[in-house]
């Protein structure tokens, strides 16, 4: 048997496996949800918490159709987005500071230890107060509870940069900011995507908290006027959605990733 | 008039533990042109001096002078680093590692890439990444971004050793052509007496705790002239080896 016949059976043989994983993969997401049906319709669960995937389904047909979802939707989404935009943009940033100044790095050490730490959701009702009861409020929710952990992880980052690669630009008589450009910023673009991946779940927990507190829109709200008025059938649907969108965030972060790490 | 004049410099480390007295009055100077080597057991700051001649940081005292100028006062001074490793920056193609430096210096100039790759002996591979590339043709890349920017002086701090030998060898004959060439100075730390002798014009010996200058080699005529692998046959590179050897093992006792 020639090489060339190995080759395509073993490429065969890929296409295979990734067909069968597919098609598990189906098959589970099949099995739940027909599953929750089931159980739902034959009260094995008590259909008043749990729901039935038929009911969400004609909940969310009747909300598209009379508009209100694709409001609230596009609420949260603009806030998720945007906090997890200004979270990470900042936490490079402050990195990127701490970087620049060694000394400074010292002395902010143990209050970015303390206020990593920190529950950033339990600062909610302080910003509400301070900024309003308004988008303003959540996105920077979204963004607080991002923030510092973006920037202790990718400060590790630029520190664990090879000292030798310095060393190379350092002959070429480089300055600071042209060694961050040159070096640091780049080496560290995989820990930065990895934070990236972090922080979408991050904001989506932000903003459905600020939500909760505050807001009349959005589906943190839904979720909270489902479980007020005990109609859990919104609450499951917003839930729903929810995981839909991150896991497209989640996505695109990944193709931001092809795009940006070339090298490996 | 000396090329580079290395005055009584000294180096301490300083640790929360000790003050570790790395080098302790270095005088030398070298000529324009020439090609040198530091030897010498670990520890007796060879590289330390490598750095400080480099301008990297600065010696606790002493001064280095390129051509009378002060290494650290002159900022457009461009010196030629090559360390053990090719440290080309894996995000950035062949030609943007070579052009690197002059894009610092703001003479970019991206011609100089294919010919330059020609020169080191490489097929045009301007558009491809560090990482397709074997060890030894890095290490090569890496020699034509450190000659990219035309520096006065030349520091090898062992760039051959992380390779196989076959590679080593070669590399060897390459830059020992290409200095000649260009009429390059250099500079090379080795732990590789074999290596030291056959590149070089004269040998400095250091010894270790604190580092000092033990005692300096002049190579042969002879062997200056061949090229590193043919001075590896020759007959007085094996009597200046043993002599040397026999030094650096007093050194080490």
């Amino acid at each position: 048997m020639n090489n060339n016949k190995l080759h395509q059976q073993f490429i065969a043989s890929l296409v295979k496996e990734k067909r069968w994983v597919r098609f598990y993969q189906l098959l589970i997401l099949i099995a739940f949800f027909s599953l929750w049906e089931i159980a739902s319709s034959n009260r094995w669960i008590d259909p008043l918490i749990f729901s039935s995937p038929s009911k969400v389904y004609t909940l969310f047909i009747d909300n598209i159709a009379d508009g209100t979802l694709f409001t609230h939707i596009s609420y949260t989404l603009f806030e998720t987005v945007l906090g997890f935009i200004i979270g990470t943009l900042l936490g490079t940033i402050l990195a990127a500071i701490l970087w620049w100044s060694p000394f400074l790095s010292k002395v902010l050490d143990p209050y970015l230890v303390i206020l990593n730490a920190m529950p950033k959701v339990a600062l909610g009702p302080i910003l509400i107060v301070a900024m309003g009861p308004g988008m303003g409020s959540i996105i920077t929710m979204g963004a607080i509870i991002s923030v510092i952990i973006s920037t202790i992880v990718i400060y590790t980052s630029f520190k664990n940069v090879d000292a030798n690669y310095l060393k190379v630009l350092q002959t070429f008589n480089a300055t600071r900011l042209q060694m961050f450009k040159e070096a640091i910023l780049p080496a560290s673009f995989p820990t930065i995507i990895s934070t990236l991946k972090v922080n979408v779940g991050l904001s989506w927990v932000g903003v459905i908290v600020g939500e909760f507190l505050v807001s009349s829109k959005g589906l943190g709200y839904l979720i909270i006027y489902g479980f007020q008025v005990f109609n859990f059938n919104l609450v499951l649907m917003s839930l729903l959605i929810i995981a839909v969108f991150a896991t497209i965030m989640y996505q695109l972060v990944e193709l931001l990733e092809k795009k940006l790490i070339k090298n490996e | 008039m000396n090329f580079l004049n290395v005055s009584k410099v000294h180096h301490t480390y300083f640790s929360k533990e000790a003050a570790t007295e790395a080098l302790q009055d270095i005088n030398l100077s070298i000529n324009k042109g020439e090609f040198v080597s530091f030897i010498g057991p670990s520890g007796c700051g060879k590289t330390t001096l490598l750095s400080i001649i480099a301008g990297l940081f600065q010696p606790t005292l002493g001064t280095v002078k390129i051509e009378g100028q002060d290494v650290f006062e002159n900022d457009d001074l461009s010196i030629g680093y090559m360390l053990q490793q090719d440290y080309l920056f894996p995000w950035k193609t062949i030609e943007e590692n070579i052009t690197l430096g002059l894009k610092l210096l703001k003479k970019e100039n991206h011609s100089i890439a294919s010919k330059l790759l020609k020169d080191v002996g490489l097929p045009p591979v301007e558009k491809k990444y560090p990482r397709e590339l074997s060890g030894g043709m890095r290490q090569r890349v890496a020699l034509a971004r450190t000659l990219a920017v035309n520096p006065k002086i030349l520091l090898l701090d062992e760039p051959f050793s992380a390779l196989d030998y076959q590679s080593k060898l070669k590399l060897e004959d390459l830059v020992s052509e290409m200095l000649k060439e260009y009429n390059k100075t250099a500079i090379l730390v080795t732990h590789d007496l074999g290596e030291a002798i056959a590149m070089s014009d004269r040998i400095f010996l250091f010894s270790p705790r604190p580092g000092r200058l033990y005692k300096t080699f002049e190579v042969p005529e002879e062997i200056r002239n061949l090229t590193p692998f043919e001075a590896r046959g020759h007959s007085s590179y094996s009597s200046l080896f043993q002599l040397i050897w026999k030094e650096l093992e007093s050194l080490e006792q």
